[in-house]
């Protein structure tokens, strides 16, 4: 995850609820709330320490190639962002996985990029590439957090209340509806209970899946419309996935589609403007990482 | 602009170093750990280990084969989940003739238990059925799970005490020449779906009470289900499990339920648990290993509990706890607590758990089960600490493996799937997806890891001959043939019963102590032995059950290795009698009687 929607709107209003809901905090204190109210109910972290070691490492990190790469100091809430969630999302007994996770994850921000662009969600791509890579030493969350009702509603209205000031709500709500038809289609299929197939998207990884990892306005396709086209995407890519036993279907697929996706639209951004090339300035590109 | 290229060059390198760097953990890893393959070399195992294993089930007679239960129809689908426990192992010497026996458990309608009488000879005959303890899993009744003894009306002969999905049976020991119902007399419930159980004198009174921990709750009954919603409500949080017991012994062949009155209260799902006086008060504590959930500690305040798993540590991660069993892996006179869990590559790490004493004010645990090396063993269940070759330092025996069916299908998918869902769908069986014949953590190699006694355990379970791969669930240890050895009888589900004939170096020294209570009860259950030799010490306690679904020998046996000087034995009964032993010498049993 990184730096999601809420920090778009630029806008100043003056209830302070609003202030925090518009801010570039609210995003950073609404997860840093869901750790600590999953934590102290459910005990979902087996150690802060594994949590601080990887939001550390992320802020660091951030910190160091930030300075060195676009020469300033950057602000840390999108680095702390991705610390936590690999503090969440990473499930290992080791301390050196959470450290080479975040490490990983932001260090991609700068290494991998496409025409001056990360087009991987940092804390997807680390997480990726250690269940791939260091399948003996890390698994994802899965159960750590309960199966009831009230811990799910909680999440759901604060995410949804964030997603829908930030204008992008509509992303999760696509993404939700395709996973569900995809579910039953999927139950059809496998003559599975189709109560297994809905299951997932109850359980805890999907809901800080669905509220940062895939409306991360940094890897995101601007358009209202693209952005719906890409999140039936990942859920038809996680279809198949899912198909073939893969546990972590919608990581997967999200490193795939997402990255993709931003390319597409590069891709056509480039025809148009070449199209239009002497009759149009091109629009300045936000200064990104 | 050079100096950015320069950096981005680095940025380069060092990303791909990162990605590199699981490969080399993992070289780094299993070169530190590495089980060893390939054919046993028993001397070879002998020299670099100091013991061997030899595998002798068919050759000392016992042809013994588990089968699992057959529950309702409704769980078809998952049937292999639902009725993936119930084998068993306890040692025992019923008819005091010196030598341990073994009791195993059975679980098809229908099937025997069997009691192995130990022949002096390296073979054993089944008497159970002679004894009156085999026909015990007729329909209507359930099915055993587990079995602990402990001489309940301290007439000198270890009772039975019968865990089961159904109703749980008592047998009294008439003199080891066969065995009387008595469950009705005892005032017992008429049915319990329970896994563990464990004999202790919790209040001191000289007669031995028995806790029993629910798995299910009491008003399932599984051959007949009103519908499926039986499974827990959810996977590492669940208290939706059977209640607890705790049978207090009036000394007159009855007892009285106590578990609300003395503050034991918990619908947790319980698999394993022990006692054993962890806070030096001379009143037993029981740890209680829950699957689904946080483990149980309940400390024991002169005959009220209370429980203190979050306060004292080992309460606070959730996880899949099957099995508790103490050990003083340190010889620093103080138990440690080993709890397994599971762990499957890339699926699932909860990893197991040891709870170590630490140096605080109060009683405090650590778990540095990933520091000293035991936290990864697969889908593990049972495991016992023991001196496996007599070098003077506890070794852990852990058995693993949960069902074993197609070698190239797993349902690890389906699995983790619905137990990462909403509650409601969790929590019934027909929402879960069928096995069709796939594995589950199945076909995993054992692990049996060897203390240094630096703070480090290696895996040597493939060089010193524990090579199968069935479904292990329980474990005892006991010196079978007198030998001053500890050899494994293992119980495997669906499986055969094995037996670990132990091959230890010559030159470690042994010592072991058969005690006998007067004022304590009589089977000494909760007595402690702490042992001096060579300027260090270690501590064992009786045990009345422990592991998965086992119980060790009551003989306590140290290995002591070479040259030792034996200081002296400072035995605490659990009246308060403390009794020191000077002048002991090596390789020999030790028969102690409480002094009156």
């Amino acid at each position: 995850m990184s730096q999601p929607a809420a920090a778009v709107s630029q806008a100043a209003p003056n209830a302070a609820w609003k202030r925090l809901l518009d801010s570039r905090f609210a995003p950073p204190v609404f997860i840093t709330l869901i750790l600590l109210v999953g934590n102290l109910s459910f005990g979902i972290l087996e150690s802060y320490q594994k949590t601080l070691l990887a939001i550390v490492t992320s802020i660091a990190g951030e910190l160091i190639l930030g300075r060195i790469f676009l020469r300033k100091w950057l602000h840390p809430a999108s680095a702390y962002i991705t610390g936590i969630s690999v503090g969440i999302l990473l499930r290992s007994p080791a301390y050196w996985t959470f450290a080479l996770c975040a490490a990983l994850s932001i260090t991609s921000k700068y290494a991998l990029r496409f025409r001056g662009r990360h087009i991987w969600n940092p804390s997807n791509l680390g997480i990726c590439a250690m269940l791939f890579l260091a399948s003996d030493s890390v698994a994802g969350l899965s159960i750590q957090w309960g199966n009831n009702l009230a811990s799910l509603i909680v999440i759901w209205v604060l995410g949804s209340l964030i997603l829908w000031r930030a204008r992008r709500i509509h992303i999760t709500a696509v993404y939700v509806a395709s996973f569900i038809a995809l579910s039953f289609l999927r139950a059809w299929i496998t003559g599975d209970p189709w109560q297994s197939e809905i299951s997932p998207i109850t359980g805890p990884m999907y809901q800080l899946f669905m509220f940062f990892m895939i409306t991360d306005p940094k890897t995101t396709v601007r358009s209202r419309t693209g952005q719906c086209v890409v999140a039936v995407g990942i859920a038809v890519v996680e279809f198949f996935m899912r198909l073939d036993s893969s546990v972590y279907a919608p990581l997967y697929a999200l490193f795939w589609v997402g990255p993709a996706a931003l390319v597409v639209e590069m891709w056509m951004d480039s025809r148009r403007s070449r199209a239009t090339a002497p009759a149009i300035t091109p629009s300045p590109q936000p200064a990104r990482p | 602009m050079k100096r950015i290229s320069v950096a981005r060059i680095v940025l380069y390198v060092v990303f791909a170093g990162m990605l590199a760097t699981p490969f080399f953990m993992r070289r780094l890893s299993s070169q530190r750990g590495r089980p060893t393959t390939g054919k046993v070399d028993c001397q070879a195992a002998i020299a670099r280990y100091g013991f061997c294993f030899t595998e002798v089930s068919q050759r000392a007679g016992i042809h013994f084969v588990h089968e699992a239960p057959v529950l309702d129809p409704k769980l078809n689908g998952i049937m292999p989940e639902v009725a993936s426990m119930g084998a068993s192992v306890s040692i025992v010497d019923f008819d005091r003739d010196g030598w341990p026996d073994i009791y195993v458990t059975n679980s098809r309608i229908g099937s025997m238990n069997h009691l192995y009488r130990n022949n002096h000879d390296g073979t054993f005959t089944d008497v159970a059925e002679q004894m009156g303890v085999a026909d015990v899993n007729q329909p209507g009744t359930g099915v055993s799970m587990g079995a602990v003894w402990g001489d309940y009306d301290n007439d000198g002969y270890e009772d039975l005490f019968l865990i089961k999905w159904g109703r749980p049976e008592l047998f009294h020991n008439d003199h080891g020449h066969g065995f009387t119902r008595v469950t009705d007399e005892a005032g017992l419930p008429p049915w319990i779906n329970a896994n563990t159980a464990v004999w202790f004198d919790y209040d001191g009174d000289g007669l031995l009470d028995l806790f029993v921990g629910g798995y299910y709750p009491e008003n399932v009954d599984l051959w007949h289900l009103k519908n499926t919603r039986m499974m827990p409500e959810s996977f590492e949080y669940a208290k939706n499990g059977g209640r607890k017991y705790l049978f207090h012994n009036l000394g007159n062949g009855h007892f009285e339920e106590v578990s609300a009155k003395v503050g034991i209260s918990s619908r947790r799902w319980a698999l394993a648990c022990a006692a054993a006086d962890l806070q030096g008060t001379g009143y037993p504590d029981l740890f209680v290993a829950n699957d689904y959930g946080v483990s149980e500690l309940y400390l024991n305040d002169h005959g009220h509990f209370h429980e203190a798993g979050q306060e004292t540590g080992v309460g606070f991660a959730p996880k899949s706890g099957m099995n508790a069993a103490f050990g003083d892996i340190f010889n620093q006179g103080k138990f440690s607590v080993y709890v397994s869990n599971i762990s499957e590559e890339g699926v699932l790490i909860q990893g197991n758990n040891l709870w170590v004493p630490q140096e605080s004010k109060g009683l405090h645990y650590a778990n540095l089960a990933r520091d000293l090396g035991v936290e990864l063993g697969g889908w593990s269940f049972g495991a016992q600490f023991g001196d496996l070759n007599n070098d003077g330092t506890l070794d852990l025996f852990l058995e693993n493996g949960y069902i074993s069916l197609s070698r190239t299908r797993s349902y690890w998918y389906d699995f983790s799937k619905v137990a990462g869902g909403n509650s409601s769908i969790i929590s019934d069986a027909a929402h879960w997806p069928a096995f069709d014949g796939r594995s589950l953590s199945g076909y995993q190699q054992k692990k049996v890891w060897i203390n240094d006694g630096a703070g480090k355990f290696e895996d040597v379970a493939q060089a010193v001959g524990v090579t199968d791969t069935y479904d292990g669930r329980a474990v005892a240890l006991a010196d079978l043939w007198n030998t001053g050895v500890l050899d494994a009888v293992v119980a495997n589900q669906g499986g055969p019963l094995l037996i670990y004939k132990n091959t230890v170096a010559s030159g470690n020294d042994w010592i072991e102590f058969d005690l006998e209570g007067t004022k304590s009860n009589r089977s000494a259950i909760g007595t402690q032995v702490t042992l001096f030799w060579n300027g260090q010490q270690q501590v064992q306690s009786v045990s009345g059950g422990s592991g998965f679904a086992s119980q060790n020998d009551r003989r306590l046996h140290f290995g002591l290795g070479k040259n030792p000087q034996i200081e002296k034995a400072v035995i605490r009964w659990p009246s308060g009698t403390v009794q020191t032993l000077d002048h002991l010498t090596p390789n020999q049993l030790v028969h102690v009687k409480e002094p009156s």
